[in-house]
């Protein structure tokens, strides 16, 4: 049952309870329980919306930085990482295996500021050693979702046998 | 001049859909709920393979039994999915379509006047094929109270000495009726005690929800006397590139063959590449398709049911089958005033045979978006004709 409503919404997070209810087949009480139950545990952590920048009037530029860092004491990856991820510029932060240690993805409004932000903020601080900036040029594909699709399906006949 | 045309083409009424098609594509921004096809497009490593295929230049006619090693597949798939064991080289070959099976199976099989009992409601091809193979179609009137299964009490009374194939469309187009093991034992038994043969179209067999489909074909005695027709059409998503394939007896597959080979050459060079990938690679699209298609056959009924629609649980294929004699009109009325008030297209149950007077088919293959968008065109229409 979680597993489905996590199926679901993993897609799609606006449908309605009733509407989970009528695709599970449970009841609204169940659907809604089984919801909180997995908001507290943490399994669902939130429910943002995919947004296509690019086709509003507002600018925002994404950046990848691999950050190379020096593991702490008794903390290892995590402090460091904590120090970074607590900027609210910061998007997603992610530990690697490989030839470098973290994966940081930022938002900003423009190059400047996120130029600024590496330079400023992130290589400044204690223990990292280094980093390397990657601005995207183009989304292609997000959370499963292609943003500019081409088509739309609606190639099928209305009515076939 | 002299006629040109054949009688017995001329004979044969152009099917129900036909009709109602051509109504809808007149109407600007009709919606529909009358398709009989996945809205999925089918999956991209399937479709690469057939891209890649044709980089590779294979543009070649296959032999026509098609390409081995898709018969190894099937094979293969066959007996994985169902428990069929059939040999890759002799008991099985490559179609255009399910539809071309069940052609080729029926002119393979039939003399003239053979007759071949035909449960209906069901896909439309059935009796105009067994027409243009000099059969007789029989038909039974499959019943809503019986939840649309054959029984083998219709099954005995439609049998004469004439009989020779029943045909068996389970997983139901356009019911949504399946067969369980247990509904299937009676009629092997009946198929059995007088001699007959089957044409099994299992074509929504990856369809069912709730149990496993079962094959007659893999009853005691039966797999000597059933032709299973299956495809990826309905299965992979993959109605557009035209590939199904049949599984029987050598002595029928060979006639088959025959036929096949003369009026087909083999199927497409293309598509055979793509439905090898498919086999081996695609369970996991199989499974997602069919759990996206169960959210959504949930959904509908229960919306069906709520907005007053009397309409049967169905456990196969992508249709619902609700009935709609209270509103004091036909099939064929209801559907067109729904289509000129709402702009909301569904099949009529009689293009599906006579039997299905008093009902709809509504399919889901289609978002829920889609879906919720024409369920309120659809309860508005009923709420108006109360």
């Amino acid at each position: 049952m979680k597993k489905e409503i996590l199926d679901i919404i993993s897609k799609n997070s606006r449908y309605s309870t009733e509407d989970l209810a009528s695709m599970t087949g449970a009841d609204k009480e169940t659907v809604e329980r089984e919801i909180k139950e997995m908001e507290d545990d943490k399994i669902i952590c939130g429910y943002p919306a995919l947004i296509n920048w690019d086709n509003t009037s507002h600018e925002r530029v994404t950046a990848l930085i691999e950050v190379n860092v020096t593991p702490q004491r008794d903390m290892g990856f995590n402090k460091v990482a904590e120090r970074i991820y607590k900027f609210e510029e910061v998007e997603s932060v992610y530990l690697m295996s490989g030839g470098f240690d973290l994966t940081v993805l930022i938002q900003g409004k423009s190059m400047k500021e996120v130029a600024r932000f590496v330079s400023e903020k992130l290589s400044t601080l204690e223990y990292v050693n280094s980093t390397a900036t990657y601005f995207v040029l183009k989304k292609y594909k997000e959370h499963g979702i292609v943003i500019e699709e081409e088509h739309d399906g609606k190639e099928r006949m209305l009515v076939t046998p | 001049m002299r006629n040109p045309l054949s009688e017995k083409v001329t004979g044969i009424k152009p099917s129900g859909i036909r009709k109602f098609f051509d109504i809808v594509s007149e109407m600007k921004d009709a919606i529909s709920l009358g398709v009989g096809e996945p809205d999925f497009d089918t999956p991209w490593h399937i479709r690469e393979e057939g891209i890649y295929s044709l980089e590779r230049g294979r543009t070649y006619y296959t032999s026509n039994a098609g390409l081995k090693e898709l018969k190894e597949e099937i094979s293969e798939y066959q007996k994985r999915r169902f428990g069929l064991d059939y040999n890759p080289s002799g008991e099985i070959y490559v179609t255009v379509g399910g539809s071309e099976a069940i052609d080729g199976a029926l002119r393979a099989m039939l003399d003239s006047g053979d007759e071949v009992i035909i449960p209906q409601p069901s896909y439309v091809s059935y009796e105009p094929c067994v027409v243009l193979a000099d059969g007789v179609p029989v038909v039974i009137e499959l019943k809503e109270e019986d939840e649309f299964k054959l029984k083998k009490e219709q099954l005995e009374e439609a049998i004469t000495d004439k009989t020779k194939v029943l045909i068996l469309p389970f997983p139901n187009n356009p019911t949504g009726a399946i067969m369980t093991e247990k509904d299937l034992e009676g009629i092997a038994e009946v198929i059995l005690k007088h001699d007959l043969f089957i044409i099994s179209d299992e074509i929504y067999s990856e369809l069912t929800y709730g149990s496993r489909h079962v094959s007659i074909a893999s009853f005691p005695g039966m797999k000597e006397r059933t032709i299973v027709i299956n495809g990826f059409s309905k299965s992979y998503a993959m109605t557009g590139w035209r590939l199904g394939y049949a599984c029987g007896p050598k002595i029928i597959l060979d006639q088959m063959l025959k036929i096949h080979q003369f009026a087909i050459m083999c199927a497409p060079t293309t598509s055979q590449y793509a439905a090898v990938e498919a086999l081996r690679n695609g369970d996991d699209d199989v499974g997602y398709m069919r759990n996206e298609y169960d959210r959504r056959r949930k959904f509908l009924i229960k919306a069906l049911r709520g907005m007053g629609m009397e309409c049967f649980e169905p456990f196969g294929a992508f249709y619902v089958f609700p009935c709609i004699k209270k509103y004091g009109m036909s099939s064929d009325e209801f559907a067109e005033a729904l289509l000129t008030e709402e702009k909301l297209a569904v099949v009529p149950g009689t293009a599906f045979g006579g039997c299905g007077e008093g009902f709809i088919r509504i399919s889901y293959a289609y978002s829920i978006e889609d879906l919720k968008n024409a369920l309120e065109r659809l309860e508005r229409f009923i709420n108006r004709h109360k």
